[in-house]
């Protein structure tokens, strides 16, 4: 079968960008091939920043023709409307047949469209792909009107079967397609022809250039941890600046360097933070000291040298960097020292945080009242808890953070420390941002949680409370991020708080039942990721005092728990059934059965053993339920399951005799009464 | 291509000098400094103008530019209130201005074998003038040597044909051939010369003059009259009727524009005495933008501008 190779040869491709491009190319080319017919084996596609790469095998060498018949009017029908017929179809009179149908006799027409060559579909297809190629951004150059990332140079589309190898006869503006491309920019520059997949990508890697992201991010790795091993040091590990350093070369080749001396003494976060924001350098580590002492960057080119030049050059960058860096560190502490946190912090009062929510430090002083109210419910002294929160913000007015803004609440951390602050008023500091992600760490220290749910829910209320709420994907201020910050913090320090009376605490102005009904869904989103479906949360969501979330998942847990097993499954539906004909009844009695029935009426040892079981369940659902442990209560109620079932299968409830059928509805009310207690199995699926 | 000196560069001056001869022989008009204060070579009218419209055009030049905030008082190593751009300008853009960049590397003796160039992402855009592009930063051994850009918008007009922008940040690149450390040490002139001159012997007084009075001494309220001053000139200029006494029809885009110059020069002076609040801020780059628009209007009316 035919392969087709696409190649798209540009000026150089932003690094953040050639990933998903790759996935267009071939969504897009295939895509566009199969609707006209072309099916195709596998398809592989690459991005160098040079280059997008696109392999298709296995392609139908043209597409199938097609024979399509079309129904027309009926043979007396007026001449308007068989003319009509004829101008939809392209055809004239006598190319129609006449055939008779139930209907009478009607024209039918034959469409017959021809097969079409595989490359002038390719043509077809890649040309429109280039015109409307969905990049994030894209420009003109030159006097052209066609639109790319960078200026589009050079397209190679070749299509390979039995009888060899052809150029695709494709023009987008002034460029031609051809077979040849060009290898690395400085190491083999040349231009070469090449004809099939196997010959460019081997053709490709002779000319310094490796076609495969992957491939380059492998080899990275590896020579920088075999360059690293060698010197005792080990690589700090960064997927994304991986992925990113493979975007910016087509021939890694990887040098290492140590930090000057001088600059050892700062915080790793900030070695690290200006090596990669400024430079793309990796961070390695001496294992022994803990500190990082060297760095790795990956060149494009294999130097005469050794590299040598490129990396003193490197290392002079370096040096200056961290000479601004070592200057706001020493800046910074010279300020603490003598303001104070607090007092490095002053000029917030000077920095808006939202026109109509005020200053960063009328933010501050409602974290750290609220703060204080959180504190006894997650065992933190209010004291501590509201001193940390008066100083976690104050590194926004430091000069490292001015310049290196991911490290907001690092530097307090080190500030804080550095003045003498208590541990725990700089763990703080560090941790009240956290979680940033769902895969982000929550702190456990007890002020440390204080601050940070006091810090997102005053976030959370008073952007309730002036109408910015997130719609749709618009989000500006990441407000579903931290309630699922607040989430994640309450469930993993299992903390006991009504989270409707701290949204009224927090900001009066709050709608604070509409904010708990956003916090149950980002919480839904939470659970089924950890395999609790939608129903079991809404189960225990109908539930009092389900704006206590550690209540709630407790809840939940013992409910989809029991539901795992064969005596919960089983007994839903027994409930499901007592519910249903209790429901119909009431409805069609108009009455609702919930005197309380009686065990002398009952008739036989499954109805009055029905009448033992829900006394005993009872007696140990109430106590369970006054302890919140849900998990004891389902089990007594599991245990209803048997004899349930022997109750409805020895007896009728709509009995002939009404007190005995009256007294049986009020059995099956009981039931339903008993097991709602523990959460709402009617809104159970199944 | 021309020649290529194989020695290396003594000084900052040969640097600038081979520059010129390099973008002499693709063929740019080497034109001389803008006469006014501007923060980057982008705002002389040969770049701003020019990238408007239709006309091809080409040229080179040399822009003293000033950023008041960046003042050091001379001490700073790399940092200076006043320093110089290198500008090359081309409309349309060349398919091959990647290469005619890498060639005028190779002129000042960076030897792209042994060296490490990479072009990496940098989106441009200046919000007083109303324009953006895209390029990239020219990285060479991990340290940004150049901006590279192709303007798609200037004083907020598509630029058909698009211009291909180069800016040199010529003390740093100088000071990274020359392999100095301190800037007010690199030699301007040949170190070989009877009278050698160092680059601290001609700018640190300056350096520490103008810092001085850009922190503390410029008169804000008159800055602010100024600046209001421009604003006016340059809306009366573009309204002023067509036809002049004599009934010559003549639009003075060039002579509005030098009034927009002048305002975003004020702004940069009133942001570095610290009296523009951040949401002040916002407020004068848009007013200077506005002006930035209106001369660019007025320009593509001009035979220069593309109108017939």
């Amino acid at each position: 079968m035919p392969n087709l190779l696409i190649e798209l040869f540009s000026e150089e491709i932003p690094a953040r960008m050639q990933k998903r491009a790759a996935e267009d190319l071939k969504r897009l080319v295939t895509e566009g091939l199969v609707q006209a017919g072309l099916t195709y084996g596998g398809a592989a596609a690459f991005a160098t920043p040079r280059r997008l790469v696109l392999a298709v095998e296995g392609l139908l060498g043209a597409s199938p023709a097609q024979r399509e018949e079309r129904k027309g009017p009926r043979a007396d029908a007026p001449a308007a409307a068989i003319d009509g017929f004829l101008r939809s179809t392209g055809l004239n009179k006598d190319q129609l047949f006449l055939r008779d149908t139930p209907k009478g006799a009607l024209y039918f027409a034959v469409i017959e469209t021809p097969g079409r060559d595989a490359s002038a579909i390719i043509a077809d297809v890649l040309a429109g792909v280039i015109r409307d190629f969905p990049w994030p951004k894209a420009m003109r150059w030159g006097a052209g009107s066609l639109r790319w990332v960078r200026p589009l140079h050079a397209i190679l589309c070749i299509f390979e079967d039995e009888t060899g190898t052809e150029v695709v006869p494709l023009q987008v503006d002034h460029i031609t397609a051809s077979n040849t491309t060009q290898g690395h920019r400085f190491m083999a520059p040349g231009r070469f022809g090449v004809h099939g997949f196997d010959d460019y990508r081997a053709k490709l890697k002779a000319a310094y250039v490796l076609l495969d992201g992957a491939d380059r991010a492998a080899q990275i790795w590896a020579d920088a941890q075999n360059l690293a091993f060698a010197q005792g040091l080990e690589l700090v590990e960064d997927a994304g600046l991986l992925s990113e350093v493979a975007g910016l070369v087509e021939w890694p080749v990887v040098l290492m360097g140590r930090i000057d001396e001088a600059f050892l003494g700062l915080p790793p976060e900030v070695l690290q933070t200006s090596m990669r924001e400024h430079q793309k350098f990796f961070s390695l580590r001496n294992p022994k000291t803990a500190r990082i002492e060297g760095f790795v960057t990956v060149a494009n080119i294999l130097a005469p040298d050794g590299g040598q030049t490129i990396l003193r050059g490197n290392q002079k960058v370096l040096s200056a960097r961290l000479s601004d860096a070592r200057f706001f560190w020493e800046n910074d502490l010279r300020r603490v020292t003598s303001e104070g946190l607090e007092g490095m912090g002053a000029g917030l009062a000077g920095v808006t945080f939202h026109n109509k929510l005020g200053s960063q430090a009328d933010r501050i002083s409602r974290i750290a009242a609220l703060a204080r109210e959180i504190a006894p419910l997650v065992g933190a002294d209010g004291d501590m808890a509201a001193q940390a929160a008066r100083v976690a913000k104050a590194d926004l007015q430091s000069a490292m953070v001015g310049e290196f803004p991911e490290l907001q609440g690092t530097m307090g951390g080190y500030y804080a420390r550095a003045v003498g602050l208590p541990d725990a008023v700089a763990d703080a500091c560090r941790a009240h941002y956290q979680p940033l992600g769902p895969s982000d760490d929550v702190p456990s220290a007890s002020v440390s949680v204080a601050v940070a749910l006091a810090d997102k829910i005053d976030t959370l209320t008073c952007f309730w409370a002036i109408d910015e709420k997130p719609t749709g994907s618009k989000d500006p201020f990441a407000l579903r991020r931290a309630a699922l910050g607040v989430i994640r913090l309450i469930l993993s320090n299992a903390v006991r708080a009504g989270l409707s009376d701290l949204f009224v605490r927090a900001n009066r102005g709050t709608d604070a039942a509409d904010l708990l009904a956003f916090f149950h869904d980002r919480l839904k989103v939470y659970l089924r990721d950890q395999g609790i479906p939608y129903d079991v949360i809404d189960a225990c969501l109908a539930m009092p005092g389900n704006d206590d979330l550690t209540l709630l998942v407790n809840r939940a847990q013992a409910l989809a728990g029991l539901l795992k097993t064969d005596d919960g499954t089983n007994l839903l539906q027994g409930f499901k059934r007592a519910n249903n004909i209790l429901t119909q009844a009431e409805a069609k009695d108009g009455v609702e059965y919930s005197y309380g029935p009686d065990a002398k009426f009952a008739e036989g040892p499954e109805e009055l053993a029905l009448f033992d079981a829900l006394d005993l369940a009872e007696a140990t659902i109430t106590p369970a339920m006054e302890t919140q442990d849900f998990v004891a209560a389902m089990q007594a109620m599991a245990a209803l399951r048997g004899p349930i079932d022997a109750f409805f299968t020895a007896v009728q409830v709509n009995a002939d005799n009404a007190m005995v059928r009256r007294n049986r509805l009020n059995l099956l009310h009981r039931i339903r009464a008993t097991c709602l207690r523990v959460a709402d199995l009617a809104r159970l699926e199944g | 291509m021309s020649a290529i000196p194989s020695d290396p560069p003594r000084s900052f001056q040969e640097i600038i000098l081979r520059l010129q001869a390099y973008w002499a022989a693709q063929g740019c008009a080497i034109l001389q400094p803008y006469d006014m204060e501007v923060g980057a070579g982008t705002f002389h009218p040969a770049t701003t103008l020019r990238s408007l419209g239709n006309k091809p055009w080409a040229a080179a030049y040399v822009q003293p530019s000033r950023r008041p905030t960046d003042g050091r008082y001379g001490e700073n190593p790399n940092r200076l209130q006043h320093y110089y751009q290198y500008q090359v300008i081309i409309k349309p853009s060349p398919p091959e201005m990647q290469a005619l960049y890498l060639g005028s590397l190779a002129a000042i003796g960076i030897d792209l074998a042994l060296h490490d160039i990479r072009f990496v992402e940098d989106d441009w855009e200046s919000p007083t003038l109303g324009a953006w592009g895209l390029g990239w930063e020219v990285w060479c051994d991990g340290m940004e040597v150049s901006q590279f850009t192709y303007f798609q918008q200037v004083g907020g007009h598509d630029c058909k044909p698009v211009s291909g922008e180069l800016t040199y940040g010529l003390e740093r690149l100088a000071m990274y051939v020359l392999g100095v450390d301190h800037v007010m040490d690199m030699p301007f002139n040949d170190p070989q010369s009877p009278i050698a001159l160092r680059y601290g012997d001609i700018f640190r007084q300056t350096e520490q003059e103008y810092s001085r009075w850009n922190f503390d001494q410029a008169d804000t309220a008159m800055l602010l009259t100024h600046f209001e001053d421009a604003e006016a000139e340059c809306d009366r200029i573009l309204t002023a009727p067509l036809q002049d006494a004599a009934g010559r029809e003549i639009i003075m885009a060039h002579p509005a524009y030098d009034q927009c110059i002048k305002a975003s020069h004020l702004f940069n002076l009133l942001d570095a005495r610290g009296v523009i609040s951040v949401t002040e801020r916002q407020a004068y780059i848009g007013r200077v933008r506005a002006l930035a628009k209106r001369c660019a209007d007025a320009f593509v009316q001009t035979p220069a501008g593309g109108s017939a």
